[in-house]
């Protein structure tokens, strides 16, 4: 295999993209992603997350999820005290499973989102927000 | 606190055409008292949060919302229903102190 220098830097790029899957490592998370999800695999979806990049203040960051036809989401906040933050579930006149509110957040992280799909699936995803002042503690 | 000051509040568009997408929104007032703040005298403040919030359409469940205490005080809350009939949202939260608080607002669909 020859390593040409288009070919190195589109492996960089791989790389970085690899990087950006969110894995979410820590034993209580995982014990809180497997509750929801019943050990099921993740995949990558529909599921949207909508945060802002920067949130001044961490004791309300607004926090919107939407997946078309999902028949729950699960929003955790891995850096908090209490990483579950809520559960949503849809019911049959939910029209498009969309939910926002506003959520702690003690400091910079991965906000992370699961859903629970009409076939039994589950999807995810993840975004970052930096906080600038943590919202738990106060 | 005590409960007349948590007052719940809903935004919920007068009318509607059928099976149309509306946007509803909620608020109630309260402290989600996380149970991990501890007061200047060192003791920590017994966790009181709303733990449930549950929308229903004539009978009908729009959403059941479980929550824990990383959601914000005066818990905000907006989501959309599919309205196929007129008739009335009853919006419930249910507090950790065992309270339910209500409150219902209805809708002409046309």
């Amino acid at each position: 295999m020859q390593f040409s220098r288009r070919r190195t830097l589109a492996m960089g790029l791989g790389g970085f993209a690899v990087t950006l899957i969110p894995i979410p490592v820590s034993a209580d998370m995982q014990a809180l992603i497997t509750d929801f999800t019943g050990g099921a695999d993740l995949a990558e979806g529909p599921l949207q997350i909508t945060a802002p990049d920067i949130a001044e203040n961490g004791s309300a960051v607004p926090v919107s999820v939407t997946c078309p036809g999902a028949k729950s989401i699960r929003i955790l906040a891995p850096a908090n005290p209490n990483p579950e933050v809520c559960t949503v579930h849809f019911g049959p006149l939910a029209a498009r499973g969309m939910a926002s509110t506003r959520i702690r957040m003690a400091e910079t992280m991965d906000i992370i989102a699961l859903a629970e799909m009409p076939d039994g699936s589950f999807v995810q995803a993840a975004v970052n927000v930096q906080v600038v002042v943590g919202g738990c503690t106060g | 606190m005590s409960s007349s000051d948590i007052r719940p509040r809903v935004r919920v568009p007068r009318s509607a055409s059928v099976n149309e997408v509306v946007l509803l929104r909620t608020l109630i007032t309260h402290p989600m008292e996380t149970g991990n703040r501890v007061d200047p005298d060192g003791t920590v403040v017994p966790r009181h949060i709303i733990n449930r919030f549950t929308c229903r359409f004539n009978g009908e469940m729009v959403l059941d919302m479980e929550i824990e205490p990383s959601l914000s005080a005066n818990p905000f809350i907006e989501f959309e229903a599919s309205v196929p009939e007129s008739g009335e949202f009853a919006f419930t939260w249910i507090d950790d102190d065992g309270s339910v608080y209500e409150e219902s607002a209805s809708i002409s669909v046309s």
